[in-house]
């Protein structure tokens, strides 16, 4: 067992305050509005998990979060602190502590470095240890997200799109930060091997008190692994809560919709056809719809949802939710 | 499908009977590494019918994408020797002249690269690249082509098109790109589609329509599908044939109903068994234990074998791809005996994770 942490303090790991965060389309002629007004905190040791829109801001939301993109209004708060307000050799060192895992493996493995060196330069970079120790460590996190040995002399290239994932997680972990944004990190792994890594992370959650940000389309991880769960749609929150809570019992139509059209490996015979199919047009982050933004698909939408955007409340104790009606007994779909 | 008849998955894409639109006998590939030769896939078998929907599925590393790459003859740089033969409406793909094969790539035969963003090319516009593809194989005017690609971003449900035709892959999301990625591979409307794992970036609403877009596809214009996938509820909600794959080699192929239900083989019926749906919550996620055989040094036999709970005497002998009964072929000798568990039967009380009230 590690030392448990001395006294664990009140304030989250990350608060967000009214994050927005724009584009510039190429033409120059407009502005992508990719998130528009978020506010969260992630609670230190906790799986936050985002899920949502493609296109709706979540990659977004986790590079900003992590500092690798400034907002363009709005203030993203680490331990309580401002880190730009740190001297820049002071928030060089912070950032070592909140780590993002992309999407896409390709972009954070250079193609001309072997395996064993990519997961070594971070080790490097921070200084940890002798020569020998930073190997050891290097091997051990391969091994440990299932790449033997062998695969430390390949190049990028030579390997397939899940075992470069592994090894994109098996850096991030090395370092043993505080926070990692994991953005659809287990989606280019199987069954088998995607239950091994998530294990894994709960081990180390577990035995080092990690919090982890999981951006994901898979619903049934995003349920798995995380405490609470945020629903975005177009730039903008529209749910959160405790996953038990927004997974069973949604408040917002955007959610029931989602949920719905989760692929399930059934055989036909056992298939029911409870899926709902959004209609109407998918609308855009260059000019978003007036008053609430899912009103162009919503089955539910009425007036008032065009003319004013919903307040973000707290319908039930931790549980939030942007729709005008969604404490309506009878707001269900069927 | 016969009136009165309960909707059933088998009966498009017919695959007894209809002639194949492709046949892979054999197909195997070896790569010059710095250790030796290897033999990265081998034997592999398979026809695939005009219009059938066939998902194949199988451990990270096992050979899917190299198999879909073999087939369009897109080989790494240190590729050492192809085996086999791919015949592709009666010319071999495997030993055609380049010519023959770049009228054939993009056109006939499209594929939907596993990482978008690698495929795209950062320095040209997105509507050049999905016109560019069509104006190599047709002959079409570039208002046309520009029309063409715009109607196609619509289809796989991009927003205001017309305003992200023009944009560079780096101003998309994961999933746009995914997107443009697939609208490219549809617009020579191919007979074969290869997609490798085209839907990993979308959010589910946004699958579905994909998905719904490509059972379309394959039903109006007969398209076939190779729809390589982690995601065995994507199989199960358009394939009508599963294909699983284990270390270079395939070792399952039947169709998704019984493939599901009943798995013939061990490694099969571990997959489904290590769904989330079916453990409870915030535990441990069940996986198969222990690891794939290094490339380097395959065992003989049973490539399965040190990770099978069933394995006996026996198994060290070297397993063919065996007729199983019903058209379905397995590539373990006791496949009769063994009475192998599938994705069904969660745990009583764990109800699948994350379904909407019904
Ligand atoms: N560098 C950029 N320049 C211009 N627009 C951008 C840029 N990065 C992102 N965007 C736009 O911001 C919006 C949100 O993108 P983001 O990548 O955060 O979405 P996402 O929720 O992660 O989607 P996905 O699930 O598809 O990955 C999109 O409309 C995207 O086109
Ligand atoms: N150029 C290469 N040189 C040497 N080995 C390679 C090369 N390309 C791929 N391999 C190896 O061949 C095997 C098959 O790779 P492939 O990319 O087909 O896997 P995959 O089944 O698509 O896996 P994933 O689901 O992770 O994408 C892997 O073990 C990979 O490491
Ligand atoms: S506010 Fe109106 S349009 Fe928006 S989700 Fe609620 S009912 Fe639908
Ligand atoms: S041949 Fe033997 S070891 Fe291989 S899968 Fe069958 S029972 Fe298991
Ligand atoms: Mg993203
Ligand atoms: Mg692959």
């Amino acid at each position: 067992m590690t030392a448990a942490p001395a006294e664990p303090r009140r304030e989250p790991i990350v608060s967000v305050r009214d994050l927005q965060v724009r584009f510039q389309t190429t033409d120059r002629r407009a502005t992508v509005k990719a998130v528009d007004g978020v506010n969260f905190d992630v609670r230190r040791g906790e799986t936050f998990g985002i899920i949502g829109e493609s296109g709706s801001g979540k990659t977004t939301i986790g590079r900003a979060l992590v500092f690798l993109l400034k907002p363009s209004a709005g203030a993203i708060l680490h331990d309580g602190i401002d880190p730009t307000a740190l001297s820049r050799s002071a928030f060089q060192s912070h950032r070592r502590d909140y780590q993002i895992i992309f999407q896409d493996p390709n972009a954070a493995l250079n193609p001309r470095m072997t395996i064993l060196a990519s997961v070594l330069e971070p080790l490097e970079l921070a200084r940890v240890g002798s020569r020998a120790e930073r190997e050891r460590q290097a091997r051990e996190a391969l091994e440990r997200v299932g790449l033997p040995q062998e695969f430390g002399e390949r190049y990028p290239h030579q390997l397939s799109g899940g075992q470069k994932q592994r090894v994109v997680i098996a850096r991030a972990l090395t370092l043993r930060p505080k926070l990692i944004v994991c953005d659809e990190v287990v989606a280019a792994l199987d069954m088998s091997i995607r239950g091994d890594v998530l294990n894994l992370f709960a081990d180390l959650q577990r035995d080092l008190g990690l919090t982890y940000v999981f951006i994901t389309h898979d619903l049934a991880v995003v349920s798995h692994i995380s405490e609470r769960v945020a629903v975005m749609y177009l730039g903008q929150f529209v749910e959160l809560g405790p996953t038990e809570a927004v997974a069973e019992r949604p408040l917002h139509p955007y959610t029931i919709a989602l949920l719905s059209a989760e692929p399930r490996p059934l055989p036909s015979s056992m298939r029911t056809d409870a899926r709902i199919v959004l209609q109407g047009e998918v609308p855009s982050p260059i000019d978003p719809p007036s008053g609430c933004r899912f009103r162009t698909r919503c089955p539910h939408a009425q007036a008032l949802c065009a003319e004013r955007a919903p307040d973000w409340r707290e319908l039930k104790p931790d549980h939030w939710v942007a729709c005008h009606f969604a404490d309506r007994p009878n707001f269900s779909p069927n | 499908m016969g009136i009165g008849q309960p909707a059933q998955r088998g009966a498009e894409g017919a695959r007894d009977g209809a002639r194949p639109l492709m046949s892979v006998r054999g197909l195997g590939i070896r790569f010059k590494t710095a250790q030796g030769v290897w033999q990265a896939t081998r034997k592999i078998d398979f026809d695939i019918a005009p219009g059938e929907r066939v998902g194949i599925v199988g451990e990270s590393g096992c050979g899917k994408t190299i198999t879909g790459l073999s087939i369009l003859r897109l080989l790494p740089g240190n590729f050492a020797g192809l085996d086999g033969k791919i015949l592709f409406d009666g010319i071999d793909l495997a030993s055609c002249s380049a010519r023959q094969m770049r009228a054939i790539r993009g056109k006939r035969i499209a594929m939907i690269f596993q990482e978008p963003m690698s495929a795209l090319d950062p320095v040209f516009t997105v509507g050049h690249q999905i016109a560019e593809t069509l104006r190599v194989h047709t002959d079409i005017s570039y208002d046309e082509a520009r029309a063409k690609t715009l109607e196609m971003l619509r289809r796989v449900g991009i927003a205001s098109p017309e305003r992200r035709i023009d944009d560079y892959p780096h101003q998309l999301s994961g999933g746009m790109r995914q997107r443009v990625m697939i609208a490219a591979s549809l617009i020579c409307g191919p007979q074969l589609l290869i997609a490798d794992e085209p839907t990993t970036a979308l959010d589910v609403t946004v699958q579905a329509q994909i998905l719904e877009l490509l059972r379309d596809i394959s039903q109006t214009s007969h398209t076939a599908l190779m729809l390589i996938t982690h995601d065995l509820g994507v199989v199960a909600e358009i394939c009508t044939r599963m294909i699983t794959m284990y270390a270079g080699e395939v070792i399952e192929d039947a169709s998704v109903d019984e493939a599901l239900v009943r798995p013939l083989h061990p490694y099969t019926s571990g997959l489904l068994r290590s769904l989330p749906h079916l453990s409870p919550r915030h535990g441990r996620l069940p996986s198969i234990p222990g690891r794939v055989p290094s490339i380097a040094e395959m065992p003989n036999g049973c490539r399965f074998r040190a990770r099978c709970s069933h394995a006996v005497k026996g198994c060290e002998a070297e397993q063919p791809l065996q007729e199983a009964g019903g058209g379905r072929r397995v590539r373990c000798w006791r496949f009769a005996e063994l009475n192998l568990p599938g994705a069904l039967h969660p745990p009583e009380s764990a109800a699948p994770a994350m379904v909407a009230r019904q």
